[in-house]
């Protein structure tokens, strides 16, 4: 009888998943969505507490559901405060972070089924599959959390890093085959299976970098979507398998979505990174120099403009700036200017990064243009503002074969009468590749803090 | 082969599930615009949570006199309340400002 109340608690959860992700394509109804799928979880949790049994095997002794409620009391109030109290502006580091804690679960749970498969083939091929990609991305999450958080901020590249990675994945899939094969119930070779796994999943992170840091973390997501699919093969539970292949399909897709708005493959990403193409962009000549420009002379610029485009980056999180620039733009529209938001598919650490960001300071949906609409517009557009963004208005994508971003689409802010660049020095973007832009003779260089330098320039207009 | 033929035709009905789970998924997320990339991402990742269960499985099945398993066993079941519940309350909070249009 429990047992049937409990398929259809699962089967309320799967549904409420499906149907959660769904309303999450409508930005009205998408906070309801994202609800109703957490009671779908809740749902699960708590059935699965009370009403799951394997004959023989389960008891509900009072020190297990103790640690399960303390358990699970522990990681609510740590999630939940940890959620609560975040920067908006730290939001992919925290993404990822709490992907790598569902990768770290499943891998904890592969490491403890091991010794009840030994000699089951197929069980077992599900427990370590499940362990491995549950401990690459929780690895992996973590490097990728250690980047975003600035703590590791260049790719770190050893010589040939991308056959070493490759040797490495094939020797971690030998290694398992080996276990599985030789039915081994050894923990020293289970542990040391971890251990490859979690170095397996640090050495695919950390030659990353640039403009794929979302790919990675999108694709992460998959993978534990994917450890926890199997996790529902390994205990036939329908609402783990639902809940973890929904997201890993899901993942993949959103993860090639992101690739080809950068023009790039999947195994590029992986195999490739940017470190195969540095060597050509470094003997890339810069012709030209570049100008400043002072807070006086930018209100000026702005004030008599028709069109002003923005374009956000990722400085401008890192500068906390979304606000004042939002002030900004209720400034000079105050005045008649037509203020727009162009954004780049991939600006920002993660997809949809810089809709956050804005949409925290309470900018208009409607003003956020995406890439392909706006770039028609800019040959109209008399002052394009970029604040903290730099590969993706990089001509060298379309110009320059030899770029590492060559062919990736960019914001043609080129087009535009006049361009000023928000940075807080010369240095380099994310990609680390030089920017042609800067020292295009229409562009000046508006150096400072985003925050500090906007400050200055929204008290400047409101003197005019 | 014939191992593998077996194995498929015991967990045919697992399997058609997933590749049916696979196109909803993608179905799913397929029109979701772009503006909404970071919420969904974070949604999903919310919802991989659902691994918990398994944990709660493992320490259910698991002998309460075996205290390693029990140990790792509540861990698991930590990491995995986090992953949900930070999943979704961050998720929330991107949500809840995009509603105020």
């Amino acid at each position: 009888m429990t047992q049937y109340i409990l398929e259809i608690a699962y089967l309320i959860a799967s549904i409420t998943f499906i149907i959660g992700l769904k309303m999450m394509s409508n930005p009205k109804k998408a906070r309801q969505g994202n609800l109703i799928a957490a009671a779908g979880m809740t749902i699960a949790i708590i059935g699965t507490i009370f009403l799951y049994s394997k004959e023989g095997l389960t008891s509900r002794d009072n020190i297990k559901m103790i640690l399960i409620f303390g358990g699970i009391a522990a990681g609510t109030i740590i999630g939940w405060l940890t959620a609560k109290k975040v920067q908006m502006t730290k939001m992919p580091e925290l993404v990822s972070m709490f992907n790598g804690m569902g990768g770290a679960c499943a891998a904890l749970i592969g490491l403890m089924e091991f010794h009840h498969s030994v000699g089951q083939t197929s069980t077992m091929i599900t427990v370590l599959a499940g362990m491995i990609i549950g401990s690459v991305s929780f690895s992996g999450s973590i490097i990728a959390y250690l980047k975003l958080n600035g703590a590791m901020a260049k790719p770190i590249r050893l010589p040939k890093y991308n056959i070493i990675n490759t040797i490495v994945m094939f020797a971690l899939f030998a290694f398992a085959a080996y276990v599985v094969v030789s039915g081994t119930d050894s923990s020293t070779m289970l542990y040391l299976l971890f251990a490859a796994a979690l170095f397996y999943g640090i050495l695919f992170v950390i030659p990353i970098g640039g403009a794929d840091m979302p790919v990675v973390i999108s694709l992460l997501n998959s993978f534990t979507g994917l450890a926890a699919a199997f996790g529902g093969f390994l205990y036939d539970n329908k609402v783990m398998l639902t809940g973890g292949i929904l997201v890993g399909s899901a993942g993949t897709l959103l993860t090639i979505v992101m690739c080809k708005a950068m023009n790039r493959s999947l195994f590029s990403v992986i195999f490739g990174s940017f470190g195969g193409t540095t060597a050509a962009a470094d003997g890339a000549e810069v012709a030209g120099s570049i100008k400043d420009i002072s807070t006086t002379d930018v209100a000026v610029l702005m004030n008599y403009s028709k069109r002003v485009v923005i374009v956000p980056g990722y400085g401008l999180a890192v500068a906390q700036a979304q606000h004042i620039i939002h002030e900004l733009e209720l400034l000079l529209e105050e005045r008649g200017v037509e203020v727009k938001y162009a954004i780049h598919p991939v600006a920002g650490r993660m997809p949809g990064h810089m809709n956050v960001l804005l949409a925290e300071s309470n900018v208009d949906y409607g003003k956020m243009v995406e890439m392909d609409e706006i770039n028609s517009e800019f040959e109209q557009t008399d002052v394009v503002l970029v604040v903290g963004a730099n590969d993706v208005v990089n001509p060298a994508a379309k110009t320059d074969p030899s770029s590492p971003i060559y062919g990736m689409p960019i914001l043609d802010v080129e087009k535009a009468k006049h361009i000023i660049v928000n940075k807080r020095s010369m240095s380099a973007g994310y990609a680390g590749i030089e920017n042609l832009l800067f020292y295009d003779p229409k562009t000046s260089m508006f150096f400072g803090d985003a925050k500090k330098a906007l400050t200055a320039l929204v008290a400047e207009l409101k003197t005019m | 082969m014939e191992q593998i033929l077996s194995f498929i035709s015991t967990h045919r009905e697992m399997i058609y599930f997933i590749i049916l789970a696979v196109f909803v998924g993608v179905e799913v997320i397929g029109h979701v615009p772009s503006v909404l990339h970071t919420p969904l991402m974070s949604g999903a990742n919310a919802i991989h949570g659902v691994v918990v269960v398994g944990a709660i499985i493992v320490m259910l099945d698991t002998d309460a006199s075996n205290y390693i398993s029990l140990t790792l066993g509540t861990v698991a079941v930590i990491l995995g309340t986090l992953n949900v519940v930070g999943g979704f309350v961050v998720t929330d909070r991107m949500l809840d400002m995009f509603k105020k249009k």
